[in-house]
């Protein structure tokens, strides 16, 4: 059974580093993290993202791609020029590991959309990529575009995060922030995009837990233009974030009060204003609750967040030091890249913490 | 030509080693089943006249009384039952309409009894009830398409008017008129203690019953029985009733012998008079015109009301509620061929209408499909058995369901399906005042409450075994039911797996 032709549930281990002045990170150090938590993974699944690592592409959208065969990739290709100028394009790095097995062909495009079509289209020109992105990776077969962002790229692949770390050659990427995943899949994937980091455009997901809202999630957002063709968790998961940060234009915390909502307990006990504002996303959005065990990070252009679900049924562990924030699965992910830290605190459940590139903060307050 | 039916289709057996004359019996039966034999000193029954209602065993001091059902002994023949025999001798002696009362009794499937739940095992937790909240409060009501934002750039809410419940369960639609007084006190009580929601039914809204308005859904039906303005104010939520599972396509007759008093104050039409709903609403011919009774209502309530609009399960029922979701309509209440009835032809309760498992699963599916699900929330109902089939018709679509018999049923009624005889011996479906006496509505009241909150218990262990704790991530959550036994279109209709898949 293929990835997508089957629920596939799964433990894991997540991990995340950011630069809150927007220091470049080398890749190395998210690799070391995450490799701590070797257990937690059964080598059936790790990936990363990195953002800020192709600052001289930075106004172009970073595809990356799985193809089965060549034809898959003539394709491919054939469609992306249709709807794109390819800047550029390339093999993506990658040198020979033990454990990794059965790659397929990995490329990467760096691509703006075609000016007439994107007119024709009548889009804006985010939902026209992600429009582009969403109909290669359910209708063109052997073809899957695992990332699409500004500025940031996901790495993934069937193996342990620590060997899929190096057969990317991470140490030779340098970014403000890194997010990592390292999978227990219940069942054998086939396919490598099922391997964390989901992401849609700029936004990615890693993902600890098993959701038990999965299938109310899912045919909710696939009213909105989504096709969840893995029927993972992590898909999921991202396409209700960009749903209802991109779509609907909620912030990132208020997309947490929706997906992770407080009880209707508490939230009867608040201010009113804030109880108002509240109900209003739980009602408003009852259907992008998600309930059963999760620890997520999120990254998106300038920020990053973690969040548990309302019972904090997940470990999730973060700190602080100069800068830098941590977070991971387990505290000794964090204390074995950087043994002293200025805080260490375990994020209660349904409780977003989020941080942003300094320089970004100022233009969030003006943008309201 | 003698009586060709005259088989009693019961037997009333009285063990006279325990009967002791008492007599209560006799004193508890409407229908004269009962009576004391001077001429042997004992009690006899008339077995012609009863119905089965159990109220005589209940009240049998002694417990000498069984009924039992008295199978005529016609020659075998597997296509025509003794049933269908028995109707053509009725038939043929009066030249009438058969009438039933209550749901379809017949032997079809029952969807709910092949979908399976699912729990959680290893992967996830399950989520014990007693030691972590479990929320099963629900709202129904559209759901805004965008948000908006004030200058402050905070968000406004935008929420049109709906309707909270505690538990995803209300009382259905049963008007004052067709059950008495007292089981409309006890339905409106029972909503009120339990934050859900009774119905008016289409017999208006009785002088003494506007208190419990915050907890009332009125309705609309084609009679236009006790609409006014104040009616219209009176509740949290209007409904418009278009159809009944029962009975879809046709109206309703409440015969004058029920037009007393109250009822007929209530109504605003004279005692005596027969209450004749039409088929058709006669302001309604189109979807269109839907709408312009939707729109009128909210007018008439300023807006402040959600409009339900209640249809019956039919075969092109997605398309229909597509056309509602796009009328106004906050609510869509979908009755399921199952559903429960005063009283209906016989051959329309049995043989009109799908059911309610495919019909919701349809209705969700087509509304996904044409991206507009945010537009109206859905119940469903006809017929609702267990705290099961609750969960399983959320976890198809429902937001939330609605119960008639199994209420009627708390208050007491024992399926006799003999309403319209209007002699119910439970002091429900009846407006003899000697028999309306019998059901207290506290005590009733009482038992509703226990129902519900037991359902409600029942619910959360289920959700709690699905690692779910809230009602809203089961909604539509089609993943967590398999089937079992059924073919492959039956299963692509529900929208979910067979069981092993």
């Amino acid at each position: 059974m293929l990835e997508g032709q089957v629920r596939i549930p799964s433990g894991c281990a997540i991990s995340g580093i950011f630069s809150k002045a927007g220091r470049p990170i080398n890749g190395e150090r998210i690799v070391r993290s995450i490799a701590l938590m070797h257990d937690r993974s059964n080598g059936l699944g790790g990936g990363f993202a990195g953002y800020g690592i192709y600052p001289e592409y930075k106004n172009d959208y970073a595809f990356h791609l799985f193809y089965e065969d060549a034809t898959a990739k003539k394709d491919c290709e054939a469609f992306l020029e249709r709807h794109f100028d390819i800047v550029n394009l390339s093999k993506i790095p990658t040198r020979q590991v033990a454990g990794i097995v059965d790659a397929p062909l990995i490329w990467r495009y760096f691509v703006t959309p075609l000016p007439h079509k994107l007119a024709d289209s009548q889009l804006n020109e985010r939902e026209y990529v992600a429009k582009c992105v969403i109909r290669i990776n359910s209708e063109m077969q052997g073809a899957y575009v695992f990332s699409s962002g500004k500025n940031m790229g996901v790495f993934k692949a069937v193996g342990y995060p620590e060997e899929v770390g190096e057969f990317y050659r991470l140490e030779e990427y340098e970014g403000y922030c890194w997010t990592a995943h390292g999978r227990y899949p219940t069942n054998t994937p086939g396919w490598w995009g099922g391997a964390h980091p989901f992401a849609l455009l700029d936004l990615s997901v890693v993902h600890n837990g098993e959701i038990s809202s999965y299938d109310t999630n899912r045919r909710f957002v696939e009213m909105f233009g989504y096709k969840c063709n893995l029927l993972t968790d992590t898909e999921v998961i991202a396409y209700l974030f960009d749903y209802l940060t991109r779509k609907q234009g909620l912030r990132i915390e208020e997309a947490a009060n929706v997906v992770a909502a407080p009880f209707w307990s508490t939230i009867e006990r608040l201010a009113p204003k804030e109880r108002e504002r509240l109900s209003y996303l739980r009602t408003a959005f009852s259907s992008a609750l998600i309930t059963g065990p999760f620890s997520i990070l999120v990254g998106f252009e300038g920020g990053l967040m973690a969040l548990n679900d309302r019972l904090k049924l997940r470990s999730m562990v973060a700190a602080e030091k100069g800068d830098c924030f941590y977070v991971a699965s387990e505290e000794s992910a964090i204390r074995t890249i950087e043994p002293e830290l200025d805080r260490v605190w375990a994020p209660r459940g349904g409780e977003a913490v989020v941080v942003r590139l300094e320089t970004q903060k100022e233009e969030a307050v003006c943008r309201g | 030509m003698p009586r060709l039916n005259d088989y009693p289709a019961y037997q009333v057996l009285r063990d006279p080693a325990k009967c002791t004359n008492c007599r209560a019996c006799e004193v508890q039966c409407a229908n004269g089943v009962h009576r004391f034999s001077e001429k042997t000193g004992a009690m006899v029954a008339d077995e012609d006249k009863c119905v089965n209602c159990h109220r005589c065993v209940a009240f049998c001091p002694t417990r000498a009384l069984r009924i039992e059902r008295n199978e005529p002994a016609f020659r075998s023949n597997a296509n025509w039952s003794s049933d269908q025999i028995l109707n053509i001798y009725r038939q043929a002696d009066t030249g009438g309409v058969l009438l039933s009362s209550m749901g379809n009794p017949g032997g079809g499937k029952v969807y709910f009894d092949h979908i399976l739940l699912n729990a959680s095992q290893v992967t996830n937790p399950s989520i014990d009830p007693l030691r972590e909240p479990m929320e099963t409060r629900t709202h129904l009501g559209k759901k805004p398409n965008r948000i908006e934002r004030d200058e402050n750039g905070d968000i406004r809410p935008n929420l049109t008017p709906g309707l909270t419940l505690s538990t995803p369960i209300l009382f259905s639609a049963m008007s004052y008129g067709s059950i008495s007084l007292n089981a409309h006190k006890a339905l409106a009580e029972a909503a009120q203690a339990l934050g859900t929601y009774y119905n008016t039914g289409e017999g208006g809204l009785h002088k003494d019953f506007y208190e419990y308005g915050e907890h009332t859904i009125v309705q609309v039906a084609s009679g236009r029985f006790g609409v006014h303005k104040g009616y219209l104010n009176a509740g949290a939520a209007i409904e418009i009733k278009m159809g009944q599972g029962a009975k879809p396509g046709i109206g309703g007759h409440l015969p004058g012998s029920k037009i007393v008093g109250d009822v007929s104050r209530t109504r605003m039409i004279p005692e005596g008079s027969d209450a004749i709903s039409p088929a058709p609403h006669h302001d309604i011919y189109s979807i269109e015109d839907l709408r312009q009774l939707i729109d009128s209502l909210k007018s008439a309530t300023g807006g402040k009301k959600p409009i339900l609009v209640k249809i019956a399960a039919v075969h092109n029922i997605a398309a229909i509620a597509s056309g509602i979701a796009r009328s106004g309509a906050d609510i869509i209440t979908i009755d399921g061929y199952r559903g429960g009835t005063g009283a209906a032809p016989t051959c329309i309760r049995d043989n009109v209408g799908i059911p309610i498992e495919l019909a919701l699963a349809a209705v969700d599916t087509r509304l996904r499909e044409e991206g507009i699900r945010g537009e109206v929330s859905l119940i469903a109902s006809g017929s609702i058995r267990s705290s099961a089939d609750v969960v399983k018709a959320i976890a198809l679509g429902a937001d939330a369901v609605s119960i008639g018999t199994a209420a009627l049923l708390a208050l007491g009624c024992h399926l006799c399906r003999s309403c319209q005889t209007g002699n119910c011996n439970w002091g429900i479906a009846t407006q003899r005042p000697e028999l309306t006496k019998r059901l207290d509505p506290a005590a009733g009241a009482q038992r509703l409450i226990h129902l519900i909150t037991a359902w409600t218990h029942e619910i959360k262990e289920m959700m709690g075994g699905m690692g779910i704790n809230s009602i809203e991530a089961l909604c539509g959550n089609r993943l967590m039911l398999r089937g079992l036994g059924l073919n492959e279109t039956e299963l692509s209709v529900l929208g979910i797996k067979h069981a092993g898949q």
